[in-house]
């Protein structure tokens, strides 16, 4: 059988060459994703700024606008409506109410009436309701869950390899973090708490390259004492392209497929992780293998004294 | 590398067997063949999280300014209560203005006697060496009893547990549901209920004080001073339930709902719900002696300080049993009753959060999630038949081996399954070949490098496995922060993620080598087909 060689032996791409267009095209992405986020804001859930949201999915597709016109009737601020997964399905979301937590509860159920006694036949499939209190809670947790998880990926790399190679995995972490988040301000999709969950696994995949590259450049740091800083890391890259290729790959397949023909409320989860890995796989090769060369990273750098000596009488 | 003995092949291949055993019931349950499965084997069952199997999730908090109140009201109830007995000591009114309890003792010989009586009233804090409330003196005859800190979160840690208690037999009076109700930091609650038709009759239930108390109306007040919300001394003015106006009413509790033994939902004699309630036997015995001195008076019945009825002592009620009635429905003055019979809340409890999902809709979850694992586990399966060959077909063993085991484990740990922890499974599927692909590129690579069959293999498998460690402890760093901070669903996707790391260093790297070395030790190829 002929197997499938997506990347061809003895491949030899000078990845290094554009390393400093890449930066630029990455500052550039970087910054305009920032200043989106910052300026027009993300569309956030109820997760994170409270609210309600009521899903409702009716026998048959209905007309939008005049569903937005009775909720609105029931004057209990401002509203949104949604289509969700198809046009029987729609998601009502409410303002957190003035006033007491009982005012919450008011409001959901005279939605829930409204509905009922509309639309024969329709039914509530969710209720979520979000208190001000407790969606600070939740988004001061998700900022700390994130930040902690690229602080402690970062030590860790930093234990295992030498420093820089830790600062380089936090370079990393913050430029994909800072792209999926440029994602949503750009898409308007709703993040929710399964997007910080996404971000979460993003930190953690999108780093699954860089420690497979820093392996490989670790391993060869050892084995070419003399060659150039830049040629190592094109040798290194080129070594596990072959690999990279191919486990992007297979985790794209399973995650386009969650993300046509799975459910629909982990939509937001399954395209910020597709995303995060195809923005992991750039920055592990013009992010994260840059930066070591910016932080002065030599053949020689993590030899002993001892070892250097070794390293002139022996030529690799 | 390559050196399986027998004892290791049957190792792995026992745990496997196991592994696989364990997953079947939680892969059966709920179709035909789910009754058909063999008592004598395990019976481990993954449970559905509520996002799947529908349900609510509420996240209740303690109102601080009630939890003060009611400790403030039950102090003045024990503060009355020891004074009137022998020697009594005569006071002026109890006040419970600015979070302290004040009174004034009218015999200033008695001052000592009663701050005496007051210190034994409090307790002593645990492991503070404070007592719950300062006693001290003013202005010579007035005694002021001030909560201490230490005693007051004391009384929110009692009040907690007693308030989960209370939830619980509140929703599961039976106690046969499969609920969850537990504490939660220093003043929450945490209910998760699966299956539920109706969240808001839940939220009824849960968010009754049911704060039940007998009291003399008193008659003596002027109507239009009740009116203003003005009491004679030794009385209060209460709302009535029904939202008719107010009705000023003896401070002194007849009978409370502390001493009932039972309540239940019933009839009246016009065909209307009421409730049936018992007191025990020294509520009947002080209910049947102020009923028998107050004949042809009435009293008030009071629910969470507003006023449900206010009917006249006909008789004297002696056998310990009385019917509460208001403007009940059947519903009602049955949720009432349970509320009733399972204790008052000692604190009010305000949902914080709700997340209500219906049946149905965790239903279709499943069927989209079971749909879209299969349909990605081909897709890898076939990307990696065409990338790797024989090498890809050992992947892909290892990958459904890999997807029984994350199943096993999470049935043996009693796992809860949630929406976004099928897309971890579908994420790990994905991602579980990484170590595969790691492993089958390096041989390629020594391959190229002109090594021999043998080493070729031995050293794959053994430089690819550095790569692997480092990768997979990135994974359980960002899975562990997120199984720390997450919440409920959130949870669920990091325990698949944290299991599933796990598995597939199992079977990518211990299961694949085992099936590489048993099959070059069977053929002895002459050429890899990589």
């Amino acid at each position: 059988m002929k197997l499938l060689k997506l990347v061809p032996d003895h491949t030899n791409i000078d990845f290094m060459r554009w390393r400093n267009l890449a930066l630029v095209l990455s500052l550039i992405v970087t910054a305009a994703s920032l200043a989106f986020a910052a300026y027009r804001g993300l569309n956030l859930g109820v997760d994170f700024v409270g609210g309600q949201l009521i899903r409702a999915s009716f026998p048959q597709a209905i007309d939008a606008e005049q569903l937005r016109g009775r909720v609105d009737a029931l004057d209990l601020g401002e509203s949104s409506i949604q289509e969700f997964g198809g046009p029987k399905t729609f998601q009502i979301r409410l303002p957190k109410p003035e006033g007491s937590a009982a005012a919450a509860n008011v409001a959901a159920v005279r939605v829930q009436q409204m509905v009922e006694s509309n639309y024969p036949g329709a039914k509530i499939d969710a209720v979520e309701s979000v208190s001000g209190k407790v969606s600070e809670e939740l988004a001061r947790d998700g900022a700390m869950a994130i930040i902690l998880a690229m602080i402690g990926i970062s030590i860790y790399i930093w234990l295992r390899f030498e420093w820089q190679f830790g600062v380089g995995a936090l370079v990393t972490l913050g430029h994909d973090v800072a792209m999926i988040l440029g994602f949503f301000a750009f898409s308007r999709l709703q993040v929710d708490l399964n997007v910080v969950a996404a971000f979460l696994t993003v930190v953690g995949y999108s780093l699954n390259d860089t420690v497979v590259i820093y392996d490989r450049i670790r391993e060869n740091l050892r084995k070419y004492r003399k060659m150039a800083i830049l040629p190592l890391l094109n040798l290194s890259l080129n070594e596990t392209l072959a690999r990279t290729v191919v486990t992007s790959i297979s985790v794209l397949i399973a995650l386009g497929v969650l993300m046509l023909i799975g459910p629909e409320v982990v939509f937001g989860l399954s395209i910020a992780i597709f995303l995060g890995v195809v923005i992991g796989t750039y920055s592990s090769v013009y992010i994260s293998a840059p930066v070591l060369v910016w932080l002065g990273v030599k053949p020689d750098s993590f030899l002993k004294t001892g070892e250097k000596d070794e390293a002139e009488a022996q030529p690799a | 590398m390559l050196e399986f003995p027998k004892w290791k092949v049957w190792l792995i291949a026992a745990v496997i067997a196991i592994g696989i055993l364990l997953s079947i019931p939680s892969l059966i349950a709920g179709t035909p063949y789910g009754a058909a499965w063999p008592k004598w084997l395990p019976q481990y069952k993954i449970s559905l999280g509520l996002d799947l199997a529908g349900g609510s999730h509420l996240l209740l908090e303690a109102d601080a300014n009630d939890a003060q109140k009611q400790r403030l009201q039950g102090m003045e109830d024990s503060v009355s209560t020891e004074l009137r007995r022998d020697p009594r000591i005569d006071i002026g009114d109890i006040s419970t203005a600015g979070g302290r309890l004040s009174f004034l003792v009218r015999n200033p010989a008695q001052v000592d006697a009663a701050v005496e009586r007051m210190r034994n009233l409090t307790r002593p804090v645990a492991l503070t060496g404070n007592r719950d409330w300062d006693v001290s003196v003013i202005d010579s005859t007035r005694v002021v009893l001030t909560p201490t800190s230490s005693g007051t979160v004391q009384a929110m840690k009692d009040a907690m547990s007693v308030a989960r208690d209370v939830v619980r037999r509140r929703i599961d009076p039976g106690g046969t549901k499969e609920i969850t109700v537990v504490t939660e930091g220093n003043n929450r609650v945490l209910v998760e209920v699966p299956g539920v038709e109706n969240p808001e009759a839940l939220k009824q239930l849960i968010g009754q004080t049911a704060r039940l108390e007998f009291k003399l109306v008193d008659l003596s007040a002027n109507p239009q001073d009740v009116q203003q919300g003005r009491a004679p001394p030794g009385s209060q003015v209460l709302p009535m339930a029904d939202g008719t106006g107010f009705m000023a009413v003896k401070r002194r509790v007849m009978v409370s709902g502390e001493q009932l033994t039972d309540a239940k939902q019933s009839f009246d004699q016009d065909g209307r719900p009421d409730i049936d309630i018992t007191f025990n036997t020294a509520g009947a015995r002080r209910f049947g002696r102020v009923t028998q001195e107050n004949v042809n008076k009435p009293f008030a019945i009071i629910l969470d300080d507003k006023i449900l009825s206010a009917p006249n002592i006909n008789e004297p009620i002696l056998g310990g049993r009385a019917q509460i009635s208001g403007n009940f429905t059947v519903q009602t003055a049955h949720d009432l009753a349970v509320s009733l019979a399972s204790g008052k809340l000692p604190v009010k409890l305000n949902v914080i959060e709700e997340r209500s999902i219906g049946p149905d809709l965790g239903k279709d979850s499943i069927h989209k999630g079971v749909i879209a694992s299969i349909v990605g586990m081909v897709g890898v399966i076939v990307f990696m038949l065409v990338t790797y060959g024989r090498f890809g077909v050992y992947a892909n063993i290892a990958l459904v081996v890999n997807a029984f085991l994350i199943l096993g484990i999470m049935a043996v740990f009693n796992a809860t399954l949630t929406l976004p922890g099928i897309a971890g499974f579908i994420l790990t599927i994905g991602a579980a070949v990484d170590a595969n692909v790691l492993i089958n590129e390096r041989i390629r690579e020594e391959v190229r490098r002109g090594r021999r069959l043998h080493d070729a293999v031995d050293s794959g498998y053994r430089e690819a496995m550095r790569a692997i460690f480092d990768a997979n402890v990135t994974h359980v760093i960002s899975a562990g922060i997120m199984a720390y901070f997450g919440s409920g669903p959130v949870r669920g996707f990091a325990v698949v993620l944290l299991i599933g790391v796990v598995t597939s260093v199992f079977t990518a790297v211990y299961f694949t080598r085992m099936l590489v070395a048993l099959w070059i030790r069977r053929t002895r190829p002459q050429v890899l087909p990589i």
